[in-house]
């Protein structure tokens, strides 16, 4: 696993939840709004979480474990872009 | 009690996650496939399964008991389990079964994970039979809490207590049944995806509208070709041979529509593609 503090640009909180609500509305062919709680919704699997973890982390340079790994963190596009945002140490720009 | 050793025949889709079901709960495993390439996916594989686990808090325990992977049978005679869980062929399966039940000891529990061949005809393979049970685990075990039991009818009380007893201590619970092709659930599952995949085949319907009417209508969690997805094509079409030739139900027949994806390589989940699109599966 890459270091996920070395060779980063910063991303905005808008851009990662644009990245990831593309991402989710392709999954899905619908249209997500960023409080959507999405495996509430039926719109994604319990398999899919995982899926949704591996993608978050290759496109984001993060490596997500431990207590981060729990399907509350990726309930929603606003969640998971805190999520990303606390992980890349951006949450305070 | 002293700590069970599980050995897991098969480094399948089947054999990967049941090995990671009991390395969660904390029981050493040796996973044994024919093919060392397998093998070494296999680990990655587990620990992808036991991500999802924790990711679905299905996993909350910290230790992970040791995975160790073989290409030896002869390095899991010391096996208190052994859960059997290779291609869905009567051939390869009672021969893997006779070879494993001449190492390992007389008091060793076979679990047999067969979708559709009777158990009893498992143990017409095995030096003892009535140490052979069938755990018919669903896919992902180690989120579907529930496994079909099967008791064959040499399978030995005290052999169903130790069924019993080693799911139990990995969290599942059992529906014990009685013997037969496909038990209860591929008895009826098999041939809703077989109608399933001809009305799609028909143009009836789309897969996307079967699997919609079940979810919707009938409160499945899914569909049966998204099921058939997740099961995987291949063993779709093992299973469905396997509960034609047993029954002489036609219906059992696997459909054109099956039959060409699994000769396309489009074995669901597993490749990528089936009745759906799987992208970044894998």
């Amino acid at each position: 696993m890459s270091s996920s503090t070395t060779n980063q640009h910063i991303l905005s909180p808008g851009s990662i939840c644009g990245k990831l609500t593309a991402f989710l509305e392709r999954q899905t062919k619908r249209d997500i709004e960023p409080d959507l709680d999405i495996f509430a919704a039926g719109l994604v699997s319990s398999l899919f979480a995982l899926e949704l973890v591996v993608h978050i982390e290759s496109t984001f340079d993060v490596a997500i474990g431990g207590p981060d790994l729990r399907l509350d963190n990726f309930r929603t596009v606003d969640r998971m872009t805190e999520l990303v945002l606390r992980l890349r140490g951006e949450s305070d720009d | 009690m002293k700590q069970r050793h599980v050995t897991v025949l098969g480094a399948g889709v089947m054999g990967t996650s049941i090995a990671a079901l009991a390395v969660g709960h904390g029981l050493p495993v040796t996973l044994v496939d024919v093919d060392r390439a397998v093998l070494e996916r296999a680990r990655d594989e587990v620990t992808r399964h036991l991500r999802l686990a924790r990711l679905m808090g299905v996993q909350t325990g910290t230790d992970v008991a040791e995975l160790r992977t073989t290409v030896e049978l002869a390095d899991v005679a010391d096996a208190d389990v052994v859960v059997e869980a290779v291609t869905e062929l009567a051939d390869v399966k009672a021969k893997v079964l006779a070879e494993i039940s001449a190492l390992i000891g007389p008091e060793a529990l076979v679990l047999t994970n067969t979708s559709a061949i009777p158990v009893d005809e498992l143990a017409g393979a095995v030096a003892h039979p009535e140490r052979t049970v069938g755990a018919h685990f669903m896919n992902p075990p180690y989120l579907i809490k529930t496994v079909e039991v099967i008791r064959g009818p040499r399978s030995s009380a005290a052999a169903l207590a130790v069924a019993r007893d080693f799911l139990a201590s990995m969290g599942r619970e059992v529906v014990v049944v009685g013997d037969g092709p496909g038990f209860v659930i591929n008895r009826v599952l098999q041939r809703m995806i077989n109608e399933a995949a001809r009305i799609a085949d028909e143009g009836l319907a789309t897969p996307e509208e079967i699997d919609l009417l079940f979810t919707g209508c009938l409160g499945h969690r899914t569909g049966p070709l998204a099921t058939a997805d997740l099961i995987g094509l291949d063993n779709v079409v093992d299973s469905l041979r396997v509960l034609r030739d047993r029954t002489g139900d036609q219906g059992y027949e696997p459909s054109a529509l099956l039959l060409a994806k699994v000769a396309d390589g489009d074995f669901g989940r597993k490749t990528g593609r089936g009745f759906y699109e799987h992208r970044g599966t894998k």
